[in-house]
């Protein structure tokens, strides 16, 4: 299913470190490899502060990774020059968590869709409206919607606008942060159907931030799970549920809530906070709340290693199980 | 229309005063038509004349019509102050958005200049410029400028600070949008009503420096009617008469009051917490 000629980005050890306070340092990202496949999705699974957003801000060339290196078709991004990064946006866009505050509140929905074509180019001024009205279709809302301005709109029609300026330059990845967390739960479905319909249209890949396990398993090829700047399970989409390994993301699983659950059985949350990334542990990130902490996590910090074709696990519980 | 009617309905403070600034800017255009002598033509037997039928303000020592030198003068100041807001609006808010945004060496230096400017009293620094630069009122302006545009600078700039940080400016980033059009598109848009506002609000204290520079000799030369200027040529003469001082006095009051209400009704109207 995952072959290596279809990878179209991959991150390798990437760390990314901020400066804080007192001369000590925030480790975001610590180590991080995964790789984006054509047409497929990647879904990144994680608690607030676990440093998801900062992947996906190196990804788009927001920031700069600290080491390490992503490599879109082979090309290393932070080696760019500054024009090839400005080139290189068009193969990359995003969707954003919060669509209104994405657009520019003085600008029209004709504007906002049109803007990254004209930017490069692609578009004439006398098509606008036409190549506005062809977008908003694609994404199921009316033509009319041309004439409005964002704060009038729903927040589903939001994300929806979000979706088609993001698709406009018809990128090859499409990033995704929390994209529809921000949303009812009834239209988080339908901007997912309509995400993944353009997927299969488009043959793009795509990089969706979540928290909520649930969802994004539901059209997830891959999903990573990132625990305090580290990857510690990579999993297909459908197998989540059965074959997951890592405490971790059973943790995850077990804090779900569902509609079929049995009201009995207790939900379990996951015991005591996350470290924090100030002041990351040896060994390995989940120590002081997994259940299974043996001596050996203390001092060492478990790598990715391979247990299926596709499912890779970081930890020394389940690796010498 | 319909809209605007609205809007003047609505804020009688605002429509009141806009419409005594359209009185003010009328005098000052039809100033030719409006005033009953030239305000240059100097008549000595007539020197110094109480205020009378035929010339309601009186005269001044040349003999000349103090009422159309009020008339003209509302020109003279007015042309400068609409002249020095613009001048500093556009330097200040250029300046301070070029520190906000690109922020580092650009921000340092700028920023260095203007507390610079700012540690020094206004008033006394402009005198200083002035007095280097020679009386005239074109000096006058720059004088003014170089002390004011601080305040716009540092207004621009904090404001582009905030507006940098929202989403819709890293979007823009993301769709390949050129730095330079998204200051112009995304950045000053959201920030220029702000602005607007302020220097509405700043057009009345802009006009009493102007008249203070004059009046301390920094400004306007004689014979241009300029109120401050006058105010300066009648203080001799004060006890004797007191006419020369009253009437460009008022002058200056009504004009600095009509356009500072103006300015905070303004703000009222275009109160940005109703976007």
């Amino acid at each position: 299913m995952f072959k290596e000629s279809d990878i179209v980005l991959s991150a390798k050890h990437i760390v990314k470190q901020f400066p804080a306070s007192g001369g000590r340092t925030l480790t975001a990202c610590n180590d991080v490899n995964l790789n984006v496949y054509k047409g497929k999705t990647l879904g990144i699974v994680g608690e607030s502060g676990c440093g998801k957003s900062t992947f996906v801000r190196m990804v788009i060339s927001l920031d700069k990774p600290t080491s390490g290196e992503i490599l879109y078709h082979g090309k290393n991004l932070s080696n760019l020059s500054k024009k090839e990064t400005w080139l290189n946006r068009q193969n990359m866009q995003m969707v954003f968590q919060d669509p209104l505050a994405s657009f520019d509140p003085k600008m029209k929905i004709v504007d906002i869709l049109t803007e990254p074509l004209i930017n490069y180019g692609k578009l004439k001024r006398s098509e606008k409206e036409a190549k506005a009205r062809e977008l908003l279709k694609m994404v199921e809302l009316p033509g009319d919607f041309v004439d409005r301005y964002p704060h009038n709109m729903s927040g589903g029609q939001r994300q929806r606008i979000s979706i088609a300026r993001a698709l406009s330059l018809e990128p090859e990845i499409l990033v995704c942060d929390e994209a529809t967390s921000a949303l009812d739960v009834s239209v988080q479905e339908s901007v997912i159907q309509l995400l993944v319909r353009l997927q299969k249209e488009k043959n793009i890949s795509m990089l969706f931030i979540c928290h909520d396990l649930a969802l994004i398993r539901s059209f997830a090829h891959q999903i990573a799970v990132m625990y305090l700047g580290n990857i510690v399970e990579v999993i297909p989409g459908e197998d989540v549920a059965e074959k997951s390994l890592h405490p971790y993301t059973q943790a995850l699983l077990g804090a779900q809530f569902s509609i079929h659950m049995d009201q009995n059985k207790k939900i379990e949350s996951i015991e005591s906070e996350a470290p924090s990334p100030l002041d990351v542990p040896h060994g390995c990130p989940f120590q002081n709340r997994c259940e299974h902490c043996m001596e050996k996590c203390k001092t060492i910090r478990p790598v990715l290693t391979e247990v299926e074709s596709g499912h890779e696990v970081a930890c020394h519980y389940v690796t010498e199980k | 229309m319909k809209k605007v009617l609205r809007i003047f309905k609505e804020n009688k403070q605002f429509t009141l005063f806009f419409i005594l600034g359209l009185v003010v800017i009328g005098v000052a255009i039809f100033a030719p038509q409006l005033s009953p002598y030239d305000p240059l033509d100097a008549v000595m037997t007539e020197s110094l004349q109480e205020p009378s039928s035929a010339h309601p303000f009186g005269t001044d020592k040349l003999g000349r019509d103090l009422l159309s030198r009020v008339i003209f003068g509302t020109r003279t100041s007015l042309i400068m102050t609409l002249c020095l807001v613009a001048v500093i609006f556009v330097i200040g808010t250029f300046l301070g958005v070029i520190a906000g945004y690109f922020g580092g060496i650009v921000d340092a230096v700028i920023m260095r200049i203007a507390d610079m400017m700012i540690s020094f009293p206004g008033l006394v620094l402009a005198i200083a410029i002035a007095g280097m630069l020679g009386p005239n009122l074109v000096n006058a302006v720059i004088s003014i400028a170089a002390v004011s545009w601080t305040k716009y600078a540092r207004l621009a700039r904090s404001m582009v600070l905030k507006v940098k940080k929202s989403l819709y400016i890293e979007a823009a980033v993301v769709n390949g949008t050129k730095t330079w059009k998204i200051l112009l598109v995304h950045v000053l848009p959201n920030m220029v009503t702000q602005m607007v506002v302020t220097a509405a609000a700043d057009i009345g204290t802009m006009m009493l420096e102007l008249a203070s520079l004059s009046f301390l000799g920094f400004g306007a030369t004689a014979p241009t009617p300029e109120w401050g200027l006058m105010l300066n040529e009648g203080r001799t003469y004060m006890a004797k008469a007191p006419w020369l001082m009253i009437y460009p006095g008022i002058a200056i009051v009504i004009c600095v009051v009509v356009f500072n209400m103006l300015g905070d009704s303004i703000r009222d109207v275009l109160d940005p917490r109703q976007d």
